[in-house]
């Protein structure tokens, strides 16, 4: 063979080779649930205590970046909005932080449930944006724009996925294998859409809502490490002791 | 005509060395999550209104790759009927296998979630894949056959306007290292992007206020070698050019790709430079992909064209250089000499 092409056939099959051999595959998610072991919840509901508290935001936070939505124009006509990083109310409540048992409860096993969690993308943005799941626990994703999107995972400990849904009413269940804190969700379509879930293995989770307040319930007395989450802010953690039918407060203040 | 067809050939890889650039700069690569359909859609029929966002880049793109891999598929098939000389023949089967190979790493690059050796892969390989298509069109050009002599037949090397001797062993040499060092450039580059290193270094011309990074990590070392290879790139380049403007200036088919390359370059680092300084603009960013392309094949034209006498050596009629006049059956002979193979080699 001529000596130029034996040249550039080496190079053209050093790169097939290079991608061959580097690759990792992944297939997508199974859409069916596996089927989980019956467990029962192991909380005594007489003993069951509670941890409620609120999250605040101490300084002013920058202005929410604006969305430049005109690569769709079904998106554009849907007026101008800004990514919700920071949702703050009149006192300083921080919305949007996902709150969770992180450390405490051993080696309790609590019942997956059999209501999915629905992961909504309408508006041309995710709803909810930051939300929390069980491992096992079904997680619908629908469609509801009259666009596509993509829905594309990027996990850590569970197994990545990406995909179109290109109709309106679409739906897309999977379920996670593996607690992760948390898991991002974008859509690679829209940049701008952004969306975080909190797997655990417990369902002692909630998410700031109005005010910044959150309410842990069900919980077994016990001492437990409480992480608070922000997806711009990071995480904060504290610690706490519950005693039987106790209810008690605590607060995370985040600061800009 | 078959030279114009590969002309066109080249063009179109360039436009989609391009639209890849694109869709890596603005982070598109998934916004069409399934291959080689598009969101269960037949590639063709996707309907247009449904290209947005990020889509429009990523399916634009394999709808040029799709083009580009047909009219390789062509031209394969044309030099197959028509040229008679064996090795260009394979070059065209190279060429295929090559945009055949980019086809399906793309494709796995989309449904493994962009794994950086694989993308980069896919990037370093377009780059064969367009310098394929070039050398193709150089090489069944009217001046390459006729071995740049002049229109009456006259070979401008002989006719006391030219310089040293047209078999520049030095010049072969330095264009040669020139071309493979500016490839490596690439292959770095691409290393760079798709480790999204591209602005682990964020200055420009200083590196975090000094001329060496004062701190280091992978991302900021990729970035570095790029920059380190520019210079090395760009020494290189004034090597060669300054090569072919002191011993060849006569020679127009040297002369001109080396002033190219010398504009090509400057327009280059400038790209670079912007793409630091803008955060990575991403018409900047792509522009900056395409150009080095672009100085990837002008580098390897000059290179060719500098080897041209050797080639012409063992030429059969068609590349039959009239200063060195020694016609040879084409069936029987490669470039560099006869082939060992006698028989008849058009499959």
């Amino acid at each position: 063979m001529h000596p130029l092409l034996r040249l550039l056939a080496c190079a053209a099959l050093s790169m097939a080779v290079i991608g061959a051999a580097c690759g990792g595959g992944a297939s997508e998610e199974s859409t069916a649930s596996k089927a989980a072991a019956p467990v029962t919840n192991p909380v005594d509901p007489n003993t069951a205590s509670a941890i409620t508290g609120v999250v605040t935001l101490q300084g002013t936070p920058p202005p929410n970046p604006p969305i430049n939505r005109g690569s769709d124009p079904y998106c554009m006509k849907l007026g101008a909005a800004t990514t919700p990083v920071f949702v703050v109310s009149d006192d300083s409540g921080l919305e949007n932080v996902f709150v969770y048992v992180k450390d405490g409860l051993g080696s309790l096993k609590f019942p997956v449930p059999s209501s999915p969690v629905v992961l909504d993308q309408k508006g041309c943005s995710y709803s909810p944006r930051v939300f929390g799941i069980q491992v096992g626990q079904s997680l619908d994703i629908v469609n509801s724009d009259e666009t596509l999107h993509n829905i594309h995972a990027l996990p850590m400990a569970n197994r990545e996925f990406n995909r179109g849904q290109a109709l309106q009413g679409m739906k897309y269940t999977t379920t996670f294998t593996a607690p992760e804190v948390m898991l991002p969700f974008k859509c690679d379509v829209h940049k701008w859409m952004n969306a975080w879930v909190g797997v655990l293995e417990h369902p002692f989770y909630a998410v700031s809502g109005k005010a910044g307040a959150f309410a842990l319930a069900g919980l077994p007395p016990g001492t437990y490490t409480i992480e608070a989450w922000h997806e711009k802010l990071g995480a904060q953690t504290q610690k706490i002791t519950i005693g039987p039918k106790e209810s008690k407060k605590i607060s995370f203040v985040f600061k800009v | 005509m078959l030279h114009l067809f590969a002309m066109l050939v080249a063009a179109v890889t360039g436009i989609l060395i391009f639209a890849g650039g694109l869709v890596t700069s603005t982070e598109s690569g998934l916004s069409v999550p399934d291959w080689p359909n598009t969101y269960g859609y037949f590639m063709f029929f996707f309907p247009l209104e449904k290209m947005v966002g990020g889509i429009r880049y990523e399916h634009t793109h394999r709808l040029i790759a799709s083009t580009v891999g047909f009219l390789i598929l062509v031209l394969a098939a044309w030099l197959w009927r028509a040229e008679t000389r064996r090795w260009v023949r394979r070059l065209g089967y190279l060429a295929l296998a090559a945009v055949i190979t980019q086809g399906i790493l793309g494709g796995i690059t989309v449904l493994w979630y962009l794994p950086d050796p694989i993308s980069i892969a896919h990037a370093s390989l377009a780059q064969i894949v367009f310098c394929l298509t070039m050398t193709i069109a150089l090489v069944t050009s009217p001046g390459w056959k006729r071995g740049y002599a002049t229109q009456e037949g006259t070979p401008l090397r002989r006719s006391g306007r030219q310089g040293p001797a047209p078999d520049d062993l030095m010049l072969q040499r330095v264009a040669a290292v020139t071309t493979g060092l500016i490839y490596l450039q690439i292959v770095v580059g691409a290393t760079m992007r798709h480790t999204g290193a591209g602005l682990a270094i964020p200055d420009f011309p200083l590196m975090f206020g000094q001329l060496i990074p004062p701190h280091w990590d992978p991302k900021i070392a990729i970035h570095f070698a790029h920059r380190a290879g520019a210079l090395i790139v760009s020494l290189a380049i004034l090597a060669t050019t300054s090569h072919v403007l002191y011993h060849h200036r006569s020679r127009r088919e040297l002369r001109r790709p080396a002033l190219l390359l010398l504009a090509l370059l400057a327009t280059q680092v400038t790209l670079g430079a912007l793409t630091v300084l803008s955060k990575k603009e991403f018409i900047i960013n792509s522009l900056h992909v395409v150009t080095g392309a672009s100085v990837l094949v002008t580098s390897l034209v000059l290179t060719l064209r500098a080897h041209r006498a050797r080639f012409a050596r063992g030429a059969g009629p068609e590349e039959q250089d009239p200063a060195y006049g020694r016609p040879m059956d084409v069936r029987r002979a490669g470039p560099f000499g006869p082939a060992n193979s006698t028989a008849g080699d058009h499959a």
